[in-house]
């Protein structure tokens, strides 16, 4: 059997499944991670998200299925035996130890000889180079955050596991340290496996990403795939927000359905939709719709008899409910960028879009799910 | 009335009790050490002599006991600590719900008298205890031999006795680490040895100190252990000091020893708390 330490590769979870008494944590889930790659797996609490990343840095072991890093199966291997480190939630600092020992830890362990060097390059990395001495209480959440992941990059694994790192810093802080956690995968060119419950977190970092549900895998691309083209109506609402009325489609034109929408006529592109049947959610994000008065021209897709409901300026843009004939109301995102004097409450408006940016979801589907973002408790997972 | 003044007023009652109660009677403990008997006088009447060499000749008389009493306390406490580190750890970690009833159980045996406690060990490691014949039926009693009045039960005694003051303070310190850290080190390739050698371990030394030392101090002047589970060949000094008090009535003798085991106590904790480096934990 080759050395474990030394295994090298994509990281293959095939088939998955965890279970806590009847409660399946992890489904059946099988998943590819290419080597080098930053990779985000996005979820709501208690989606399996966590469980799945404790199982490959060993924490758990599988109820089913099977763990290969290459070629290697390290499916029952011992955590100190993976070439596997993890930036923790809350950090997990040795508290006892200065920050030198505690970056110093995993090379110590592994009998490396001269570890200043290393230490101090890893330090430099994360600019943090003149608290070497210090213990980790005196150090700040944002020193501690960079501490937790210079622990875990000096030892140059394979694969490096973020457990909602960012979790606990204000949001100030943490869109800083997205930009620079990006920037350090690029520079050290590790694998980055990150667990996250923030949608924009995400999005962000990650090449690639799986969005998780129930312990499943909802739907796994880019950024811009998962958020143009969401194949359910979780992901489409999980990933930003998403507007979904009910419809049918009622005929064809070259590569568009035709949609009927309580019985306005719209167009769909046919590789957009991921419906079975006829019966459809014909999905536009809220950013995508023009908002137009009665009388004035407009192409592609139109919804008329939209009343204005209610009107937040927000800076960027201003955001509307509008009421449609059927009792629904949209969402629409305007930029603030065009001049026009936005509407009032209870203007008469019609509500238009390019019909390639509409996408179209399973008409049995439930609206609603992933909607209602849950505020996560972040010991609790 | 001054808000200054507040903090004082607070600490007067324990400063009165503390002043009666334990610094007079040292001032009187000193007094005493120095005396001589008067000459001609009855038994138990002594005078005042500043006699210095009380010290040496208490000492020397009884380097034996204060010996054993050191060597018995440490064995106990060794015990005892060897005993209560892997409880402390599941009470912390793996009891669970469980948690709380056990604590209490570690507590309970202070719902019955401590001397009673220790006699019931004499029922315990007796004739007719199962210990007894069960070791003598696997040969490795042998017919004549007993279990009671050695310096196994003594120390047997002292360990059962002081296991809840050692589990106590390991426990709060084991129940404070942050499981996560454990999970790091494993993540950073330490064993489950070298995990606790590295991490459990050092950041439950204060417990380790408060456990042995609440063991230890208490052990090392125990004289109930060795009366009760004892013979005259397992007496510690509690036990001489004891009888120089109540039986001989030697009171010089008395105090000179207690202060000499005072002292050797605060010597030995200091040394152990430096070596310890405690003040370097958080």
């Amino acid at each position: 059997m080759a050395d474990i330490s030394t295994a090298r590769g994509d990281l293959k979870l095939t088939r998955i499944t965890k279970t806590y008494g009847d409660f399946n944590a992890v489904d059946d889930l099988s998943l590819v991670i290419p080597a080098g790659s930053f990779f985000a797996l996005l979820g709501p609490s208690g989606c399996g998200k966590t469980t799945t990343l404790r199982m490959v840095a060993g924490l758990e072991e599988p109820t089913v299925g099977s763990i290969h890093l290459g070629t290697t199966d390290i499916t029952t291997t011992k955590p100190y035996q993976r070439p596997i480190n993890t930036v923790f939630q809350n950090y997990a600092l040795f508290p006892h130890l200065t920050i030198f020992e505690n970056i110093a830890f995993g090379l110590r362990r592994r009998g490396v000889k001269d570890v200043k060097e290393a230490v101090d390059k890893v330090l430099n990395l994360v600019e943090l180079p003149h608290l070497a001495e210090r213990k980790p209480t005196q150090l700040s959440g944002g020193q501690q955050q960079r501490i937790a992941l210079a622990r875990a990059i000096v030892n140059r694994p394979a694969l490096l596991l973020l457990d909602e790192p960012l979790g606990a810093l204000d949001l100030k802080l943490r869109r800083q340290m997205q930009i620079e956690l990006k920037w350090i995968q690029k520079e050290v060119g590790l694998t980055f496996v990150h667990v996250t419950h923030d949608q924009e977190e995400a999005m962000t970092m990650a090449d690639t990403i799986a969005v998780m549900n129930e312990g499943q895998i909802e739907q796994m691309g880019s950024p811009a795939d998962l958020y143009d083209n969401p194949e359910t109506a979780f992901v489409a609402n999980f990933l930003g927000q998403s507007n979904l009325i009910k419809g049918t489609i009622t005929g064809s034109d070259g590569d568009s359905h035709v949609v009927d929408l309580f019985g306005q006529k719209i167009s769909l592109p046919k590789n957009r939709s991921h419906a079975v049947d006829n019966s459809i959610y014909a999905g536009i994000r809220p950013e995508k719709f023009r908002i137009s008065r009665l009388q004035t021209p407009v192409n592609g897709n139109v919804l008329t008899g939209g009343r204005i409901e209610d009107v937040s300026y927000i800076g960027v843009s201003t955001q509307y409910q509008v009421a449609m004939p059927w009792g629904q109301e949209l969402m629409v995102f305007e930029q603030n960028d065009d001049g026009v004097a936005p509407f009032d409450k209870g203007d008469e408006v019609n509500i238009s879009w390019e019909p390639i940016f509409t996408f179209a979801l399973r008409g049995d589907e439930d609206a609603t799910a992933g909607s209602e973002v849950v505020p996560e408790d972040l010991d609790e997972e | 009335m001054g808000k200054v003044k507040t903090p004082y007023l607070l600490l007067l009652p324990g400063f009165a009790f503390l002043f009666t109660f334990f610094i007079l009677p040292i001032a009187n403990l000193a007094q005493t050490s120095t005396q001589t008997p008067i000459a001609g006088g009855d038994t138990g009447q002594y005078e005042q002599t500043f006699r210095l060499k009380n010290y040496i000749d208490a000492f020397v008389e009884n380097k034996e006991q204060f010996g054993r009493s050191f060597l018995y306390a440490l064995i106990a406490t060794a015990l005892a600590l060897m005993i209560a580190y892997p409880l402390a750890y599941a009470i912390a970690f793996k009891a669970g719900k469980m948690k709380n009833v056990l604590l209490v159980l570690v507590v309970a045996p202070f719902f019955t008298s401590f001397l009673l406690r220790t006699i019931a060990w004499k029922q315990i490691l007796g004739e007719k205890g199962f210990i007894v014949p069960t070791l003598r039926s696997l040969g490795i009693l042998s017919e004549g031999s007993t279990l009671t009045s050695t310096a196994f039960a003594v120390v047997m005694g002292m360990t059962y006795n002081f296991l809840p003051f050692m589990t106590l303070p390991l426990y709060a310190s084991i129940d404070r680490i942050d499981p996560r850290t454990l999970e790091a080190s494993g993540d950073l390739y330490a064993n489950g040895f070298t995990t606790f050698r590295k991490v459990t371990l050092p950041l439950s030394m204060p417990g380790v100190v408060a456990g042995t030392l609440l063991t230890f101090i208490p052990a090392a002047g125990d004289y109930v252990n060795a009366a009760i589970l004892g013979s005259p060949s397992t007496k510690m000094i509690g036990n001489v000091i004891e009888s120089r008090y109540f039986k001989v009535v030697d009171y010089p003798t008395a105090a000179a020893l207690s202060f000499t085991l005072m002292a050797a106590i605060l010597i030995l904790v200091t040394i152990y708390i430096r070596k310890a480096g405690t003040e370097e934990l958080v």
